[in-house]
């Protein structure tokens, strides 16, 4: 017993005293990701897309602008106080410490808003996290390109207008919002509000509590009571593909059914089987391995055995393509920081200050092959949102088909709005705004 | 050999009932204080401090509060999420509706608000007992959540429903909370708070008031019988006991997170605790503290441990290993010692008093 005890204490003050040696002249980036826990499913597919990415640059280019590329993991299990123990974790290794943060969750997001702050390394949140982060004034340190949730919302009703045949048909139409009731599903909740009194149509409100496997009454109002024009989906993990089940057994139609990004994963619709087909989903990423990334990817990691994922089937899946339109954002802020500071590792404060101007044209997209992938983003130090693009695709019950443009949400409106929240954010937490002129 | 206590005498009844009746145990414990105030602060990494030890005393204080009302009192409750909840956004409110209001003084009525919540969840534990009561606090929980997530006046109306602390200062520059904060002060305060409320919570238990709830605990009939009233008794337990949740929620989302959407306080968090006192053991403040270092500190180890011996393990490999090995843990400490870590380190010292000659 005695032994016991003492082995502990002597394990315990060896993690103290220790700390991980790394190669001074690398590039560190930290990358948080939950490959395990109850979202393990749709997490993977992303972690190894990133994952693939960083490691593409590495193998092909030799790191970035000749700077080699040090990749770390930690894994969150999408717990928030795990993540914040990644994030503190991961902060200081490498040379410079680490040059962004991508939690992955708007829960860990929300805990780090201090503490990036505080450390001054930029939060960059692709399609989740404070819309209203947007106002760079704001949150200096804080960037969500390609898209938000309240962008998602505006690109969601813009699509069922075109449905209806133009925004003036929206009038007197019945529009559900099924979501999620966390801090994620209630941020479309404004939006759609707002939009709502614009264009007269009537918006009826499904919170679904975690986790979301039990829909059986939310979706009897639905199908068999409120009958809605359409239904709107800010779901996440399981209750996605539960929600497309309770929808086929009400009878109510897919194609009158559409989600948000994270309810547009091959993982939510496989589960639910012939139900899915015809199921919609917004994506800010195109799917397939079709573009010129993949096929550097398969040729220089998987036909190496260097690949993360178990099998390249997982590549252009729409998890994968958006992890790795993530580690793109990241990487080409790190090379737009290294133009400005010189070729060696940089610093989150640095970084920063390059995405302050980061410019993510089409010309450049076209150069690292993923013309089509993704849309150009350009933040200034004023906004930090970078144009919201999204295009709505279709599950056939094979993959995911794109059946619109893309799609540029309303950003007069949206902008007005983010500024709202923002404000209201810096009144309460005493920050003034800072000057972008 | 050193851990004798002949030559002590005691000549007073303020000796004879003093905490610590060995003078070896007040050393001891005055040397752990004092490692805790300056030499942690002096030695310790932010990462050390942010990370492991905010968490740890959070989580200890709301151990503590569980193990009033658990452990002492015997009342099973699953609301402690939900009591947590109730604290956090109770500070939030009082803290931007007053900002020129001193922090200390938000944390301790956010702990009263919690308090006048938890009588009112315990007044069922008059007709229900044992398990029957911990679902009455399980609907509770996912209650309060539910009202926090439904009302947007508890998130002063913000989008997402996250609540986030407002930069305070305890005094002149020493912010604890906001972007300027340093883990330093922050720990310190929090380590002040939870030392004198452990100290209080000890005395209540070794008070009248104690001795009552354990009376309830080992059989409600006798302790009734003996005309002790339970309706107040329970009440009070329930009061005490959420105050200490109400504080400790506060802390998490004020000290340690920063912002707080409620599902940080889901029905897991409520779990958590309670395995925590299960672990630490049932009716002991120390146990509250073992407990709480098993739950929070453990799995980060685990999670390290191979990177620092120079093993390297995917991250996914990894995280099902530390599950693992901490289900085993929890296994193996609660076969060898069912009453928990408290029960563990007292038989140690029960031995140590006759070490090296056991005869």
């Amino acid at each position: 017993m005695k032994l016991t005890t003492f082995a502990l204490g002597l394990a315990a003050a060896t993690l103290l005293g220790s700390s991980a040696v790394q190669a001074a002249d690398a590039q560190f980036i930290g990358s948080t990701v939950y490959r395990t826990g109850p979202y393990a499913p749709g997490g993977i597919p992303w972690a190894d897309g990133f994952a693939d990415y960083v490691n593409l640059l590495s193998e092909r280019d030799g790191g970035i602008n000749g700077v080699p590329l040090e990749l770390e993991e930690c894994d969150t299990a999408y717990n928030t106080d795990k993540g914040v123990e990644c994030y503190e974790r991961l902060k200081d290794k490498g040379s410079t410490g680490m040059p962004a943060v991508m939690p992955l969750s708007t829960g860990i997001t929300y805990a780090l808003l201090d503490r990036v702050k505080a450390d001054k390394i930029p939060l960059l949140t692709a399609g989740y996290g404070r819309a209203d982060a947007a106002d760079g004034t704001v949150f200096p340190y804080i960037f969500n390109p390609p898209a938000t949730y309240w962008g998602g919302a505006d690109v969601a009703i813009q699509y069922i207008a075109s449905e209806f045949g133009g925004t003036e048909n929206l009038k007197g139409k019945k529009i559900a919002l099924v979501y999620h009731d966390s801090a994620y599903g209630k941020e479309p909740i404004n939006t759609l509000k707002a939009l709502a009194e614009q264009h007269g149509y009537k918006l009826s409100l499904f919170p679904v509590p975690h986790p979301g496997l039990e829909q059986k009454s939310t979706w009897l109002k639905i199908g068999r009571q409120l009958r809605p024009d359409y239904v709107i989906m800010y779901g996440w993990g399981v209750m996605n593909a539960t929600a497309i089940k309770e929808a086929a057994a009400v009878n109510y139609p897919r194609d009158k059914f559409i989600g948000i990004w994270w309810t547009g994963n091959e993982q939510d619709v496989i589960p639910a089987g012939k139900a899915a087909i015809g199921y919609k989903a917004l994506q800010f990423n195109a799917i397939g391995a079709d573009f010129p990334v993949h096929q550097d990817i398969i040729k220089y990691l998987y036909e190496n055995g260097k690949g993360s994922a178990k099998s390249p089937d997982i590549v252009g899946q729409a998890a994968y393509n958006r992890g790795l339109q993530q580690a793109v954002i990241v990487t080409e802020a790190i090379r737009a920081a290294m133009n400005i500071y010189g070729n060696a590792p940089v610093t989150g404060e640095q970084v920063a200050h390059a995405l302050d101007s980061f410019d993510l044209n089409a010309e450049r997209l076209k150069a690292l092959g993923l013309e089509g992938l993704m849309e150009p983003i350009k933040l200034s130090c004023s906004d930090h949102q970078g144009g919201g693009h999204a295009q709505v695709t279709q599950w056939d019950g094979k993959t995911w088909q794109s059946i619109t443009d893309w799609i540029t949400p309303n950003e007069e409106m949206l902008r007005a709005m983010y500024e709202e929240s923002a404000a209201a954010y810096a009144k309460e937490q005493g920050i003034t705004p800072r000057s972008c002129d | 050999m050193f851990y004798r206590e002949a030559g002590q005498f005691k000549t007073s009844y303020q000796a004879d009932q003093a905490i610590f009746p060995i003078r070896q145990d007040l050393y001891a414990y005055i040397a752990f204080l004092a490692v805790a105030f300056i030499g942690v602060p002096l030695l310790a990494s932010d990462y050390f401090l942010s990370t492991l030890m905010l968490p740890f005393l959070v989580l200890a204080l709301a151990a503590i509060g569980l193990n009033i009302l658990t452990g002492y009192a015997g009342q099973l409750s699953l609301g402690t999420g939900g009591f947590m909840a109730t604290g956090a956004f109770a500070a939030y409110k009082l803290s931007t509706a007053f900002p020129d209001m001193h922090l200390i003084i938000v944390f301790l009525l956010s702990g009263l608000i919690t308090a006048g919540v938890g009588i009112f969840f315990g007044i069922p534990s008059l007709r229900i007992k044992g398990f029957y009561l911990a679902v009455a606090t399980l609907a509770s929980q996912f209650f309060l959540i539910w009202m926090f997530n439904k009302f947007g006046w508890f998130t002063n109306y913000s989008a997402s429903g996250v609540i986030s602390a407002p930069p305070r200062t305890v005094f002149g520059d020493f912010y604890i909370t906001g972007p300027q904060a340093a883990p330093v002060t922050k720990y310190l305060f929090c380590l002040s708070f939870v030392v004198l409320l452990a100290l209080l919570a000890k005395n209540l238990t070794r008070s009248n008031i104690g001795r009552k709830w354990m009376a309830i605990r080992d059989m409600d009939i006798a302790a009734e019988i003996i005309g002790i009233p339970m309706l107040k008794t329970k009440l009070i337990a329930f009061a005490v006991s959420s105050f200490y949740c109400g504080i400790a929620g506060a802390f998490w989302a004020f000290l340690y997170t920063g912002s707080v959407e409620p599902l940080a306080f889901d029905v897991n968090r409520s779990f958590q605790v309670l395995f925590m006192i299960i672990i630490g053991g049932l009716g002991s403040i120390m146990g509250s503290f073992l407990g709480a270092a098993f739950m929070v500190l453990l799995p980060i180890f685990l999670t390290n441990a191979p990177h620092m011996v120079g093993v390297e393990i995917s991250v996914s490999t990894l995280s099902h290993l530390e599950a693992m090995v901490f289900g085993v843990l929890i296994i193996f400490f609660l076969i060898v010692e069912p009453h928990g870590l408290a029960r563990l380190w007292q038989i140690f010292k029960e031995k140590m008093r006759l070490w090296p000659f056991p005869h």
